[in-house]
Formats: C-alpha cells, sequence, structure tokens
C-alpha cells in the first residue's frame, strides 16, 4: 500500500505494511531518529509528534492514519547552531536532562503555544500531562515553556 | 570568569534538544541481529527440556545457550552467583534461559512462540521472612547474602535508663527505577577478536570485567563504550552486564553485531528494582526527648541472586538510626535470597526503605512525648563533633541543623500546622490538610572501605589543537557529569569552561574512575579532575609561564609545552584522606567521607470523598557542601522528591510468584505534571575540603525524604498513621473506615 504524507514539510511516500507504527515508519524508513520509544503503548509520550499541527503518540498511529496528513518531529524544531526560542529556553532553564523524554516534551509545548495556550503553571502542566519525565520532576520544563512564552515568535534573522 | 558555581550551558544539550543524541536504538549497525530472550515462567525449579518446533524456520536464527559461553556462566557483580542463562536449576521468573537473534525484530519474538520448556516446578520461597526461616535453602547455609550488625555503646543499658521505650515497624514495596529509555545494548566483533559493547549503562568498566569472565578474554580485548542514556537511577548499574553479556554472546556465536532493546514490560518485569522491606524500631529516650537506644532489625528482601544487595543493604543499615546522635545503638540487618526477580541498586541505594522507618518513627515518639516533631529532631541531630551510628566522629561540613532550621523557617512549618489543625476542625471543607516534616542525611561515595579499594583513576588530557579533554567513565545520564566535570577542569586549570569537553567513556580511551553510583561523581571523581588540572596547570607553568588567558597565546603556549607531543595526560587516582578509617569487620569507623543534609516539609490536602492525595508544595533545604551547578543541583533535587512522592503514594508494584504483574506505565504510575507539586528548593554550602571544590554528593539524598514527610502529613490530615508505602486512596479509605465498623 502507498502512503503520501509529509514529513517536516517534505512530501514523503511510503511503500509497505498500511499497519506499520508512524514512529517505526519515522525512525527506520526515513531514519528520524529523534522520536524516542518509551514504553510502546501511548502511556510515556516519549513518542510524540505533530500530526496537522496536534500532539500524537506516534507508537499509537498506523502509517495508514497519516495518509494525506502532515507530520512534524524534533528534528524540525531547530539544529544547534540555532536553536528555536522553546528549545534554548529549556536548555537555559534546565528542561532537559536525560533527553530521552525531550523530543517529545518540547513537541507537546510547542503544539500548546502555538495553539495559543496559556502560559500560567496548570495550563502548561496540562499541556503536558501526557508526557512523563523522570529526572526534572518537571519543575524546569515549566519554566523553561513559561519562558519561551514570553520571547518572541520567531528568533529574528541576524542582519547581514 | 568562574564556571564552578554558575549555571553555564549542558555540554550535551543542543544536541539531546534536537533529536541527535544517539541512543542505543538509534545507531544502526551494518547486517545487524535483533536479540531476544526467552525467560522463564516459573520461579523455582528444573528445566527438564526445551523442544524447539520443527516448522518454524529455525536456520534463519542464531540460538544462543549456556552452552555457548566460551568462558564462565556467571554475570560478574560483587559475586558471581547469577548465571549469564540458565544452566538447568530456574530461581526466579523472568530468568533468561537462552536467546534468539534475527534480522527482524518482529521475526526474533516470533521465534520465541515457537519454544517450549517443560520444568519440574518446587516449591518456591517468596518473603524474606519465609526465606530466613529456611522454608527451602536457596543460599547455604542462610539464604542471607549479607548479614550485618552495628553496635555501639550498651543498649541494655540505654533502655534501663530509658523514661520511655516506642516500638514500630515499617514496610516499603518495590520501586521501579522507571527511566524512560529502557535497558538496550549491542554488540559486535572487530576483525581483530576484540568484543565490543555499546549501549546504555552507568559503569561501562562493570560491563568490562563481566565480559571478560564470560568469554575468558584479556582486558585488551574487550572493549565497552556507553552511548548517550536516557535516565537510569541506579537500575543501569548491574542489568547492562546482563543484557550486554547477552547481545556479545549472540554476536559471538553469529559472527554479527547483534542489538538487544527491551520493551517496557519486559524491562520492569526482568530488571532489577528496589528492595522490598520490614524494619522494625524500639527507641529509649528521656522525658524531654534526648534518645537513649535505638535497636533496629532491618530485613530486605533480595531476590534470587545476591546483584548489589551486600552493599544496598550495607549502606541502608548505617543510615537506619538516622540523622540523629544516640550513644547505644544496635542494628541487625539481612537480606535473604528469594525465588523472586533479583532487586538491586536504585537511587538511594537501601536509605529510601531504613530513613522512612526512622523518620516516621520520629513522628511517632514525638506523639508520644507530645513534643513538636521539629523540636525533637532538632534534640538530637547530628552535630559538629556527634559520632554516628558506626561510631564515625564528625568533624566539618556538618549543616544539618542549618538544613533542618532553614527548611522550617521557608516552608513556615509551625504556622502552617496550626493552619492545617484549623482547617481540619471545619467539618465542612470538602478536603483534610496536612504538613509534615522529615530529615536525612546520605553518605557520598562508596560504603566503608569501597573507595580506597577501588582506587578510581580520572584526570585530563590536553590536545595539540588546544583541546581539553576530561578523561573519566563516569557516565552523564541527564545528572551533568559531563558539565559539572568541564567546570571543574577549566577552573582548576584556569580556562574558560568552553575549552574543556569530558570524552565519552569508553574502556579503551579513559581510565577507570569507577561506577557512576554512590552519589560519588562529583564529589570524588571531580575531586581526581581537580586534582590533575592543578597538576596539569603546574606543568603548563612551569614551561610557559602563565596560562594565557587569548585562545592564540593558549596555542602557543600549548605547543612549546607539548613540544612535538600530541598530547599530555594528567591522571590522578583517589588517596584516601588523612584520618579516615574503616573497620569492614566490625563495621566501626568512618562510613562515608561526607554526608550532606537535608529536610523536607509536606502539604497535602486529602479528598473527603475519594481520599485522592493531592501534595501542595514541597519545600526543601539542602546542605551539599558546594554547589558546582546550582541549577543541575536544583533539577536533581526536585528531580529525586518527585520520585520519592511515587514511592510515597502511587508507584505500586503488585508481586505474584515472584514477578512485577503491572510492568506498564498503565498501571504503574509514576508521577507525572499534574501530580508533581511545586517545590521551594534552598541551597546551603558548608565546603567539605575533600571534594571537588568543596562540593559533597547529592544525587541520592532527595529520594530519601519525601516519603516519612508525606505519611507525617497524612497523619495530621487523617488521624491516621500509615506505616506501610505506598499509601494509595484505597489504604486511606480502609483506614479511616475500619475504625467505624
Amino acid at each position: 500500500m502507498t502512503i503520501n504524507f509529509e514529513v517536516n514539510g517534505a512530501r514523503r511516500i511510503f511503500e509497505g505494511d498500511p499497519f506499520k507504527r508512524l514512529i517505526d515508519v519515522l525512525r527506520e524508513d526515513f531514519a528520524l531518529t529523534g522520536t524516542k520509544e518509551g514504553c510502546g503503548e501511548g502511556e510515556c509520550g516519549a513518542c510524540t509528534v505533530l500530526l496537522d499541527g496536534r500532539p500524537v503518540n506516534s507508537c499509537l498511529i498506523p502509517i495508514c492514519q497519516a495518509d494525506g496528513h502532515r507530520i512534524e518531529t524534533v528534528e524540525n524544531l531547530g539544529i544547534p547552531e540555532r536553536l528555536s526560542a522553546l528549545q534554548k529556553a529549556f536548555l537555559e532553564e534546565g528542561g532537559a536532562q536525560c533527553g530521552i523524554c525531550t523530543p517529545g516534551m518540547l513537541l507537546a509545548a510547542a503544539a500548546h503555544l502555538k495553539a495559543g495556550g496559556k502560559a500560567d503553571d496548570l495550563s502548561i502542566r496540562r499541556a503536558l500531562g501526557g508526557n512523563l519525565c523522570r529526572c526534572t520532576g518537571y519543575q524546569h520544563i515549566v519554566k523553561a515553556v513559561q519562558k519561551a512564552a514570553k520571547a518572541p515568535r520567531k528568533p529574528r534573522r541576524k542582519k547581514a | 570568569m568562574p564556571a564552578v558555581g554558575t549555571n553555564v550551558i549542558r555540554k550535551e544539550g543542543a544536541e539531546k534538544l534536537c533529536g541527535r543524541a544517539k541512543f542505543i536504538d538509534d545507531l544502526s549497525f551494518p547486517d545487524c541481529l535483533h536479540g531476544v530472550t526467552l525467560r522463564s515462567t516459573i520461579p523455582f525449579g528444573r528445566i527438564k527440556k526445551v523442544s524447539f518446533d520443527p516448522s518454524f524456520p529455525w536456520d534463519e536464527c542464531t540460538v544462543a545457550t549456556a552452552r555457548d559461553i566460551p568462558g564462565k556462566n556467571a554475570v560478574q557483580h560483587i559475586e558471581t552467583d547469577q548465571p549469564l542463562l540458565v544452566g538447568e536449576r530456574v530461581m526466579h521468573p523472568m530468568e533468561p534461559i537462552l536467546l534468539v537473534a534475527h534480522p527482524s525484530r518482529q521475526k526474533a519474538y516470533e521465534a520465541l512462540r515457537h519454544i517450549t520448556v517443560d520444568y519440574e516446578e518446587y516449591d518456591p520461597v517468596l518473603t524474606p521472612e519465609d526465606s530466613v526461616a529456611l522454608k527451602a535453602v536457596l543460599r547455604a547455609p542462610d539464604n542471607l547474602f549479607k548479614d550485618v550488625r552495628i553496635d555501639k555503646g550498651d543498649i541494655a543499658a540505654g533502655f534501663a535508663a530509658a523514661d520511655i521505650v516506642v516500638e514500630g515497624e515499617y514496610r516499603v514495596p518495590h520501586q521501579e527505577q522507571a527511566y524512560i529509555e529502557p535497558n538496550g545494548m549491542a554488540a559486535w566483533l572487530e576483525p581483530d577478536g576484540t568484543l565490543v559493547a555499546k549501549g546504555s549503562m552507568q559503569c561501562p568498566y562493570y560491563v568490562h570485567k563481566a565480559l571478560m569472565l564470560l568469554f575468558n578474554l584479556p582486558a585488551e580485548k574487550v572493549r565497552v563504550i556507553q552511548a548517550v542514556t536516557g535516565g537510569a537511577f541506579g537500575g543501569k548499574e548491574d542489568y547492562p552486564s546482563v543484557i550486554g553479556g547477552h547481545a556479545a554472546l549472540l554476536a559471538w556465536k553469529s559472527r554479527r553485531p547483534v542489538k538487544i532493546i527491551y520493551d517496557r514490560p519486559e524491562d520492569m518485569a526482568s530488571t532489577s528494582k528496589r528492595h522490598p522491606a520490614v524494619v522494625r524500631h524500639r527507641t529509649g529516650l528521656t522525658r524531654d526527648g534526648r534518645l537513649l537506644a535505638q535497636d533496629i532489625d532491618v530485613l530486605f528482601d533480595g531476590g534470587a541472586y545476591s546483584t548489589m544487595s551486600p552493599v544496598v543493604l550495607s549502606r541502608g543499615a548505617i543510615h537506619a538510626s538516622g540523622a540523629y546522635a544516640c550513644p547505644n545503638v544496635r542494628i541487625r540487618a539481612r537480606a535473604a535470597a528469594t525465588n523472586s526477580v533479583p532487586n538491586g541498586a536504585y537511587r538511594g541505594f537501601g536509605v529510601p526503605q531504613t530513613l522512612f522507618a526512622a523518620e516516621l518513627h520520629m513522628d511517632r515518639i514525638a506523639e508520644a512525648l507530645r513534643m513538636d516533631p521539629a523540636e525533637l529532631r532538632r534534640r538530637n541531630l547530628l552535630r559538629e563533633g556527634s559520632s554516628t551510628a558506626t561510631g564515625q566522629v564528625l568533624r566539618h561540613s556538618v549543616g544539618a541543623a542549618d538544613a533542618l532550621d532553614a527548611c522550617l523557617r521557608r516552608s513556615r512549618y509551625a504556622q502552617k500546622r496550626k493552619a492545617c489543625a484549623a482547617w481540619n476542625k471545619r467539618s465542612r471543607n470538602p478536603t483534610w490538610r496536612g504538613t509534615g516534616l522529615s530529615f536525612a542525611y546520605h553518605g557520598a561515595g562508596f560504603t566503608g572501605g569501597g573507595e580506597v579499594f577501588y582506587a578510581s583513576k580520572a584526570g585530563l588530557a590536553l590536545d595539540a589543537d588546544g583541546g581539553v579533554r576530561v578523561l573519566a567513565a563516569s557516565t552523564e545520564m541527564g545528572q551533568g557529569e559531563a558539565t559539572v566535570f568541564a567546570q571543574i577542569a577549566a577552573d582548576a586549570l584556569g580556562v574558560p569552561y568552553g575549552w574543556v569537553e569530558t570524552e565519552t567513556p569508553d574502556t579503551s580511551k579513559v581510565p577507570n574512575s569507577g561506577p557512576t553510583v554512590a552519589s560519588r561523581t562529583t564529589m570524588i571523581v571531580g575531586r581526581l579532575v581537580e586534582r590533575a588540572a592543578r597538576q596539569l596547570k603546574a606543568e603548563l607553568e612551569e614551561a610557559a609561564g602563565k596560562v594565557p588567558k587569548s585562545r592564540p597565546a593558549w596555542l602557543k603556549a600549548v605547543r612549546r609545552f607539548l613540544d612535538g607531543r600530541p598530547s599530555r595526560e594528567v591522571i590522578c587516582q583517589y588517596e584516601r584522606p588523612p584520618g579516615q578509617q574503616w573497620d569492614e569487620k566490625t563495621y566501626r569507623g568512618d562510613a562515608y567521607g561526607s554526608f550532606a543534609y537535608a529536610a523536607v516539609v509536606v502539604d497535602l490536602e486529602v479528598d473527603k470523598l475519594t481520599y485522592e492525595v493531592k501534595v501542595t508544595r514541597v519545600t526543601t533545604a539542602f546542605e551539599l557542601g558546594r554547589a558546582i551547578h546550582p541549577l543541575f543541583a536544583e533539577g536533581q533535587i526536585i528531580g529525586g522528591l518527585t520520585q520519592g512522592l511515587g514511592y510515597a503514594l502511587t508507584e505500586n508494584p503488585v508481586y505474584k510468584r515472584g514477578v512485577m504483574v503491572n510492568p506498564h506505565f498503565t498501571d504503574y504510575v509514576i508521577p507525572t505534571s499534574m501530580d508533581a507539586p511545586p517545590m521551594d528548593v534552598v541551597l546551603l554550602e558548608k565546603p567539605y575540603e575533600h571534594g571537588a571544590f568543596g562540593a559533597k554528593g547529592i544525587g541520592e539524598l532527595p529520594n530519601d525524604t519525601p516519603a516519612p514527610a508525606v505519611a507525617a502529613a497524612l497523619r495530621q490530615a487523617t488521624g491516621r498513621w500509615f506505616t506501610e508505602l505506598p499509601i494509595l486512596p484505597e489504604k486511606i479509605c480502609k483506614a479511616l473506615h475500619d475504625d467505624k465498623l
């Protein structure tokens, strides 16, 4: 079966088992290993990606459900030389420790901010409620998201 | 500008934030096979027969059994009692019997369903009580992995002089480390015959030593490399030697790279956890609350093999009396064998168990004496000049009283206790409220003579390109080792933080700085890095004058200093600080180089309808010697406290016939962002002269404190004592309703 979908702005075609999990297609077929598997049953959120801008557990999505849709992974957020405001805030506030939950956490937070979600403690904690982190106790993550919410939405381009 | 004491940017942070950090399952190897494990389904017995379904295409698979092991069929932990694969006797459920590798992971799992094992079952021993009663002999002669006795003063005289004696019994369950990245390891053979293992781990040299024994190879023919590690918390201390051995055996037999990645249920059900424990206290005091005698009995369920049990027990026993000075102490602690999955290391390493008992017991004593729990603690707290249960006289960096006072002030403990009492009097309120206090100390570094025995080495290299690399086998697993070592080296050498990198642990490149455990990395290994950097600085200054501040001048000075050499390595070895002594036979002496101290106050409320507990705030004060990276220290504390709250309230591992039957995040509930309360952290510094820049280890201390504070707060909220963890809503419901019957 042929699946047409978009990954990080690029059109992609997948040919194969329509019930292959989205996480496996991303990691195995497109080498996007930034998406992590923590439990394989939709509990931990480490495999969170954005489907048409909404956070989903990619371990629970058969690839056929991605047909015609837009997927965003952590690789689309920024690169080490040019981090997004959210990534930068995570770096400065201690929002990432071991780093395994970080890609999913970032995407859940990015979706919350992009959807105009509130920047108060409880709203952010609610938005991240499906993403488990065992290292941080969440406080530094929440602080980082609050900081990013206050930052200008797009990083300013440096003038030549 | 000095780096120590500032919140410099995490070395590997940007890679992690961009999804570029390579965890073991993110790496692909040419012609790689996927390995899976056939495990026992019974707790105790003998394998009669293993049958392979002849209709399955076995020629596509590599199958490895105990007979394929070229060296000794034993996993090198402290002892070698645990086989890599079952020979004949099954000692616990989920015990590895044989391994299958296939190019497709799915096919490998399918193969397992085509193997049948016939057993002869024996009557299992499933509780430590049955074990010490010798219901069956699992380990001759007495079923004990370790039996610790600590004696101080004259216990009988202490009780004879006491005005009051208080007794209590406390029970704690298993706890799962619940790192979000499951255990995983890859292995392959180099053309020159070197066996390489790479994966998620805390202790590369543990795996190295284990592979040498299993494959009968000399040290230089085994190489172990750490991949980016997605959390560990003790859960990747001993187990990587098992899974690493498995991957290596399949690679050895198939002559191809093999990767084994556990899924969540396999990881939770088959790897080691925090030991369940039963702790009994009998305490004698004067009427005004001075401790006179502590008699403590500790019993740990070790599981089927010894793994880390002897040292976990040892640490738990030494801390069992709490952070108090008592003239007469008797502690007996035993870790017993059962036919359950072996227990092992988990952050806190025996102390969360014994401190839950010690601290909750203090609250019960306070109530018996009609005394404020904070005041009872203050009267007995360790101070400069106090002696611990092992007779260690504390001379320096004793911040116990400072931590207690700072926490009480910051949390407004006294006012809150009153406010809760007033709130609870109003019957129309939808909740009951409580505020609870606990106090803990945690020895940093190996227990007793461990540091002397290991004689760890670490240092740094200065390369011709001007780069400085920290060389240590200590692993980065989120706690910040790579950053903190670079800070220490930069300041000791007198160069900017950005000029220093920390080498990825690889046994072919770094010296053995010991395992990344025991809150020892910053304090002990960091100190070696500091010493090496100071030595390198002296050498540089001798050759090239003052260490230059500008990069071009630095490069020039480095060239002159190296004088054609590719690099200069300076490695330092652990030296016991003068005056420290330990007697392993009598358990007398300096159990640890130093202790860090913490007080915690937990505020919570209980819903009167559902009995759900909502922790509303946690306030804590930590005396940690010196915070090398205050933000990371705070991150360790908040993260550890959150794990401790899970231990207290939600994490409920259900064991049936020796194995966890709820090995999923669905039914083993760790705190989410909605459960974790806001936390207020106060850092206090009383530098420890033998730690790196005065630092003491604090990685584990935060796990020790929350559970007893939660139980104390619940006492105020509900009027009931909860002496067994976890304190689930149904337990609160039952406690409140049993009274009414």
